[in-house]
């Protein structure tokens, strides 16, 4: 599930409930989309509602970026709940300085 | 050990399917009366590998995909995910964390996560025949 917001050159990603391979690829492409036509400066992705992740949740992470750096804009990821934390860690993402 | 209980479950190798195979591997496990975070442990686990069958073992050109969970009478909880896809050339570089040939949306991380989160994993392949992952968890009401 998603809900994006856009406000002074931010576009906020809500995501909530079930990330994985098969909700990520939906999500991926509407954020996707609207960052095209927005072209924002930041693209902030918020995990609190975030009930269940895997690794594609990471992998959202470093797509986005990639897509952000292309635009010349950047990715912040916001409220990442205490049962993600062991995922985030695992997978180093902390390194992108992506993590606010 | 003796095992004391067991589910097999067969269901094509689409996508929607992760989070049902997921679901129903936890519900499974709930006789064990696990933690919401060994379930948690155990739910993405299976994420990575069923994710790991469709993407890497079908290349997402569909198949079936066998799951049998296991339950032990030293509570320990086995769950088998077998793939007849295309096999890996390269077990070991294949676990290496950040490794994927999955492109740029996929972190590499499935087996680091499964090792991480599982008590142990094996992985046993063969080129053209298919991929078996057997994940087991102990399940013990001291362990957080």
């Amino acid at each position: 599930m998603l809900e994006l917001e856009f406000e002074n050159s931010v576009l906020t990603a809500h995501l909530s409930g079930e990330l994985d391979h098969h909700s990520a690829a939906v999500i991926r492409k509407k954020i996707d989309s609207k960052a095209e036509m927005l072209k924002p400066k930041t693209l902030k992705l918020d995990y609190r509602d975030v009930q269940f992740m895997d690794s594609s949740g990471i992998g959202l992470i470093m797509g986005r970026y990639r897509q952000m750096s292309l635009m010349g804009g950047n990715v912040e990821v916001t409220n990442v709940p205490p049962h993600l934390k062991r995922m985030f860690s695992l997978s180093g993402i902390e390194t992108l300085g992506v993590m606010k | 050990m003796k095992y004391i209980n067991e589910v097999k479950l067969n269901f094509p190798a689409k996508s929607a399917n992760e989070a049902f195979a997921r679901s129903a591997v936890a519900a499974f496990t709930m006789q064990l009366d696990p933690t919401i975070s060994q379930l948690a442990d155990i739910k993405t686990s299976v994420s990575e590998a069923v994710t790991n069958s469709i993407v890497h073992g079908y290349k997402g050109a569909g198949g079936v995909i066998y799951i049998t969970v296991r339950i032990s009478d030293d509570n320990v909880l086995s769950v088998k995910i077998r793939d007849k896809g295309c096999g890996i050339e390269d077990i070991e570089k294949a676990m290496e964390p950040l490794f994927t040939t999955g492109g740029e949306e996929r972190a590499g991380l499935g087996f680091a996560v499964m090792q991480s989160f599982m008590d142990s994993i094996k992985v046993s392949s063969k080129v053209g025949k298919g991929t078996t992952v057997t994940l087991k968890k102990k399940i013990t009401k001291d362990d957080p």
